[in-house]
């Protein structure tokens, strides 16, 4: 049997254009809490990665609210992310489709979406920043709190803590870049963005890179 | 015996360096100045040392300090630890030496190195909140520092410490304020077996030279001088019984390098993180205007529309 691609709250509404409702507006408030951590641990991570960004600590109130303040916003993005993480995983799993979609990247980059197999809610690319950023904040959390010195330096040895500093901040910064993917796929790919600001996208939109989806909410059938 | 540094007269001196003879500042580029000031150093003779804490005491007294009163566990490190005010601290070993079958106490005056190249300015991100003068002082600027340990990461001697007060961090200054008047530090002063003497770096290793001669003389074949070469040498070193072993001195380390993972971290990391950050936007800024925006064509319309309405018919 086929897997299901709808998620609870995904409807569509026929008429001119088609409408068809992508995210709740719980999923939409989860999201934007998610994103704006995630911007601001950016900022101010990138404040203490190198001199040259310092200044970034203007933002937060000086150099030692930022050091004070980042790692709280830490705990904030993870337990946003998990509730994105609960609400997502399942239409993430990677399916065989999946494969050929990547295989053709240069169809998807150059913007021949009619070569692609159709896509149930998610394509590959969306999902491999689904999962990699789930990755990585498991691995920031985690890394995160063994240098928070305010309140964990007495647990961890210094090589320890010297260990953790270093993933720490490859793992920030593979994060930012993988954020820069996710941003840009939202920005290039127009008609992406009102699903996560009014919740839906046109009839059209999601028949070109979600088919699969589109074909299942009107059908009812996977 | 040494000649102790005079007493300060009871004139105003101005300090004799500052801001103009940083030769580096930490999450900063510094021109090092023209003129170097000579390098000072204390040397710390643990075959003198008697374990009396005047030292400990006097650092305290000079500095402002208060420990809290601890808890006795039957050793003689008083506290336990170095602390955010305990910056100097004697640490005491009992030593079985196989080789003579006597047992000696070794007494180290631990605290901060003074490293040549220190691993603690090269792990702050915070500009100007550890500073390294060109006399070889390595200090601490609370105002600038930000409280987040990273300096604890660097050192490859374990000297950082973060207060719980105020987060910020605290270790040996070399008593550079006394230095900038003419005096030496307040524990050198304080020593009365002048097993803490403090001059200039090269006269210390002099002094130190004759200390070894005579350790030597005394059956002590291993003695030698503790200026570790892998952090460029130090600001204050020991004279050693034996120097072969320096881990037997509560765990001094035997070849102290700034730790490659911090050196990693300060350095590829960095760079190749901020590269590639530019080249993730770049690609992203390219790829639109090379191949436009994706859009939903009025055919995907139209196509949606007829799945639509052929349903709902
Ligand atoms: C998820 C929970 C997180 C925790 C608990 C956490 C904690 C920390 C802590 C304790 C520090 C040391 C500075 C300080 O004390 O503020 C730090 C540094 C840093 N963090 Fe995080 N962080 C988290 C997530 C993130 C995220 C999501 C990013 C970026 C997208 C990030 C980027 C950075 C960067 C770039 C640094 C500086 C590393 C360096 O100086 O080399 N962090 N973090
Ligand atoms: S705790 Fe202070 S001195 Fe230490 S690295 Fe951070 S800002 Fe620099
Ligand atoms: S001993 Fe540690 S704290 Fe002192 S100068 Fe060297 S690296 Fe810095």
């Amino acid at each position: 049997m086929k897997r299901s691609e709808v998620a609870p709250g995904d409807s569509v509404h026929p008429g001119d254009p088609v409408i068809v409702d992508r995210y709740t507006t719980a999923a939409r408030i989860n999201h934007w809490i998610t994103a704006t951590s995630l911007v601001l641990l950016a900022l101010s991570g990138l404040a203490l990665f190198h001199p040259s960004l310092f200044f970034l600590t203007g933002l937060f109130g000086g150099g030692s609210t930022t050091r004070m303040i980042h790692p709280w916003i830490g705990v904030v993005l993870f337990f946003g992310f998990l509730g994105l993480f609960l609400r997502f995983w399942k239409l993430n799993l990677w399916e065989r489709t999946d494969n050929v979609w990547l295989g053709r990247l240069r169809d998807v980059l150059t913007g021949h979406d009619e070569n692609l197999p159709e896509v149930g809610k998610y394509n590959a690319g969306q999902k491999l920043v689904f999962w990699s950023m789930s990755l990585l904040i498991i691995v920031m959390i985690t890394s995160g709190v063994v240098i928070w010195e305010q309140y964990f330096s007495e647990y961890f040895t210094i090589e320890q803590k010297r260990i953790a500093i270093l993933i720490h901040a490859i793992s920030a910064i593979v994060a930012i870049c993988v954020w820069i993917v996710h941003v840009y796929a939202a920005i290039w790919v127009r008609g992406t963005i009102s699903a996560m600001t009014r919740g839906r996208v046109t009839g059209g939109w999601a028949w070109r890179h979600h088919r699969r989806w589109l074909k299942e909410l009107v059908t009812g059938r996977p | 015996m040494f000649p102790p540094v005079p007493n300060p007269t009871t004139q105003a001196t101005p300090p004799k360096f500052g801001e103009q003879d940083l030769m580096r500042r930490s999450a900063s580029t510094v021109t090092p100045p023209a003129k170097r000031q000579t390098g000072v150093a204390k040397l710390i003779d643990v075959s003198k040392c008697i374990g009396c804490k005047a030292c400990q005491v006097a650092c305290l007294e000079w500095n402002d300090l208060r420990e809290e009163v601890g808890v006795n566990v039957g050793v003689y490190e008083n506290p336990h630890d170095l602390t955010p005010n305990t910056w100097t601290l004697m640490r005491y070993t009992e030593y079985d030496n196989p080789e003579s079958g006597n047992l000696e106490w070794l007494i180290r005056k631990d605290g901060c190195m003074h490293c040549e190249d220190p691993g603690c300015l090269k792990a702050c991100p915070a500009p100007g909140a550890i500073v390294q003068y060109s006399n070889g002082i390595v200090d601490f600027v609370k105002a600038n520092c930000i409280g987040c340990g990273y300096c604890v990461k660097g050192c490859p001697f374990n000297i950082p410490r973060i207060s719980k007060v105020d987060q910020k961090a605290y270790k040996c200054t070399l008593c550079s304020d006394r230095v900038a008047v003419g005096q030496g530090p307040a524990c050198q002063k304080a020593c009365p077996t002048q097993a803490i003497v403090f001059g200039t770096k090269d006269d210390m290793k002099k002094w130190a030279d004759k200390r070894v001669a005579d350790l030597k003389s005394r059956g002590y074949k291993n003695a030698g001088l503790y200026d570790p070469p892998g952090v460029g040498g130090t600001h204050v070193m020991y004279v050693l019984q034996h120097a072969d072993k320096p881990q037997l001195y509560a765990g001094l380390a035997n070849n102290p390098t700034i730790s490659p993972i911090v050196e990693l971290w300060k350095g590829l990391t960095k760079y190749a993180g901020l590269a590639a950050i530019g080249a993730f936007a770049a690609f992203g800024l390219l790829h639109h205007i090379v191949s436009g925006p994706n859009r939903v064509s009025d055919e995907d319309e139209r196509s949606a529309k007829r799945l639509a309405q052929g349903q709902s018919q």
